[in-house]
């Protein structure tokens, strides 16, 4: 445990050493106040026009700001984590720092889990921004904080998925650009996967809906916490971090 | 404490190292020698776990590196041809990192990380960002990378490659104040490098183990086998006569001329002697004496005397001029790289043999 933290917390430091950190902390807190901003003015809107006596579906704050607002974050994840991503160990491996890793008396899990980690922090790190936009919410009203705690929690195991799948692809490659690339295809690919067949009722159609990640995180931002959902996540980010892990041993064989 | 037996790496179908039986004993260094790609890094890195052989076996320590990686990893010292560091860190924080890394205990970490900064002189720069720092400092960096955690075995991957003269000298005076607590294996291409160091030359070509003695045993065998290069303004006929009709040369070959001077490669047993002794008949025959300084041998030259029978090794000699005789100018046979890996017995760097010898041609001049 150790060693992952040191290896946790000199990637980290890494981060916010260069402006990958602060760049992408940055345009995450402009396009996710965007997104706040939006669920907000809709809610005025029709609120105003509940007033104007016209007829309107109840309304709450959960349903019609945290819930579509916490919904649009897998947008802001499929653009961002490559980015979070593609260095990890694409970097290693051309600068050749990836030698003194693995001659140090070190477990190969405990190096990617060590950078996942750190990945998955500085991940946090935007949660913790978003908090602030909605924190807001709780001066002007009650959210129920409960669900939204389910729904942070969606999201750091649907970004752990991410990550963990980025990891991976920084592994096979020394080229950050072509980790990114790939990374960010991959993502695009578990993205729609599940819009080709929305109303498929084949078991292709059925397959292919379970393995896009985005679904997975509705039940969440309702804060329900669905066995099946957290068992998809959790099974995610351990696949993900095992390839990496065979991938970093294949380097021995191949390099 | 080094303990390889019949190892072999194949890289898909080439063979990087074949067959490599040695043994190096606690307190020893050793120096692995041998052009770029005869497999020393392969070695090296088979070593310290980063690759695994593809047949035989390797242990340190009385560790077996396919094994017990992990306690073989904690008792190397490991510096790849480019030191391993991270730009974006500052030298401390990164040797702190290092530490941590190697299993020091929290409490030790910055009781070693003062003790490695000065040893390596890197106070100056502690708090610099190593990305800032020059080659030499970086190479500084790296050798403190490796002893952050007081292994018993250091293994460096040609430690002074790339860096200026002043530099080198203190990256080998810092490895030559290293021996005697730590077992060392240095790789290079340069045989004046080890020759001062090592108690031990392992040399490696093609991935084969040609030869493993100590720098001296190795000096002696391949003496006797010096060669100069004279150059003369007289008849290249009557020259290449007299000049073989000295006592102790073996061969002439004539390399090339310009302007009425002709350049020659002489062969010869003894080096000292002769060269008052060519100097003499060239004056008295009445010609003008340009230049005479030894060539460096070659590591290929060393190869082929090693491992060759002694008189394919002078029949591989004689050609090798022959071959060389389309070159331009006779400098390009005696540039820098060449003479410093030459098995010259005088201590001289190859600046001052240059100009040494072009002293000399000015004088006879």
């Amino acid at each position: 445990m150790r060693n992952v933290w040191t290896i946790a917390s000199r990637e980290l430091r890494s981060y916010f050493a260069s402006p990958i950190a602060y760049i992408l902390l940055a345009m995450f807190s402009i396009i996710f106040g965007y997104f706040f901003f939006s669920a907000v003015a809709i809610f005025v809107d029709f609120s105003s026009r509940g007033q104007m006596g016209m007829q309107m579906p109840p309304m709450n704050v959960d349903q019609f700001i945290i819930q579509p607002t916490l919904g649009n974050f897998s947008i802001i994840l499929l653009f961002l984590s490559p980015m979070i991503t593609m260095r990890l160990f694409a970097e290693e491996k051309r600068s050749g720092t990836i030698e003194l890793l693995l001659t140090s008396p070190v477990r190969d899990f405990d190096i990617i889990f060590g950078k996942w980690l750190a990945a998955v922090l500085l991940f946090a790190c935007m949660l913790a921004i978003s908090m602030l936009n909605l924190a807001v919410i709780f001066l002007l009203s009650t959210p129920d904080w409960r669900a939204l705690l389910v729904g942070y929690l969606g999201l750091l195991l649907m970004g752990g998925t991410f990550l963990a799948i980025g990891a991976f692809i920084s592994t096979l490659t020394k080229n950050q650009i072509v980790a990114g690339a790939l990374t960010f295809g991959a993502f695009l690919l578990l993205w729609v996967l599940d819009w080709v067949n929305a109303y498929s009722t084949s078991t292709i159609g059925k397959v292919c809906q379970y393995i896009a990640i985005a679904p997975h995180f509705e039940q969440f931002s309702k804060g329900v916490v669905e066995l099946k959902d957290t068992v998809y996540y959790l099974s995610a980010i351990g696949l993900g971090l095992f390839l990496s892990k065979r991938s970093l041993e294949s380097l021995r064989w191949r390099a | 404490m080094i303990k390889v037996e019949r190892l072999t790496k194949r890289y898909g179908p080439t063979l990087a190292v074949k067959d490599i039986t040695f043994e190096v004993e606690k307190g020893e260094i050793v120096g692995f020698l041998g052009p770029n790609g005869a497999g020393k890094t392969t070695t090296m890195r088979i070593l310290t776990g980063f690759l695994p052989p593809t047949s035989g076996t390797a242990s340190v320590a009385g560790h077996d590196v396919l094994e017990e990686p992990l306690e073989v990893k904690k008792h190397i010292g490991y510096l790849p041809e480019a030191p391993p560091v991270y730009p974006e860190m500052s030298v401390e924080g990164y040797l702190d990192f290092v530490g941590r890394l190697k299993g020091i205990p929290s409490g030790e970490v910055n009781e070693r990380l003062d003790g490695v900064v000065e040893g390596c002189a890197l106070r100056d720069v502690r708090k610099k960002l190593i990305g800032q720092l020059s080659k030499g400092y970086r190479q500084r960096v790296g050798l403190a990378q490796a002893l952050i955690h007081d292994p018993d075995v250091l293994i460096f991957d040609e430690p002074t490659a790339g860096l200026d003269p002043k530099q080198i000298a203190e990256v080998r005076q810092l490895i030559h104040d290293l021996s005697g607590e730590h077992t060392i294996i240095l790789s290079t291409h340069i045989l004046s490098e080890v020759q001062s160091i090592a108690s031990r030359i392992i040399i490696i070509n093609d991935g084969k183990l040609e030869a493993s003695d100590t720098p001296e045993n190795l000096m002696a065998r391949m003496r006797g086998h010096e060669s100069l290069l004279i150059e003369i303004d007289g008849p290249p006929e009557d020259v290449e006569e007299r000049l073989l009709a000295v006592e102790g040369v073996n061969g002439v070959s004539r390399k090339n001329g310009h302007g009425g001077r002709t350049s020659w490669s002489v062969e010869t047993s003894k080096d000292a002697v002769i060269r008052s002794e060519l100097a003499r008949v060239v004056v008295e025959s009445g010609w003008g004496l340009y230049e005479i300084h030894p060539i460096g041998m070659s590591l290929e030259d060393i190869f082929l005397k090693l491992t060759a029978s002694e008189d394919a090794a002078e029949a591989a000699v004689q050609d090798e001029p022959a071959a060389e005789a389309g070159a331009d100018s006779p400098d390009e046979t005696v540039e820098p790289t060449v003479s410093e890996a030459a098995a010259l017995p005088e201590e001289a760097p190859p600046e001052e043999k240059e100009e040494s010898s072009k002293q000399e041609g000015a004088a006879a001049s």
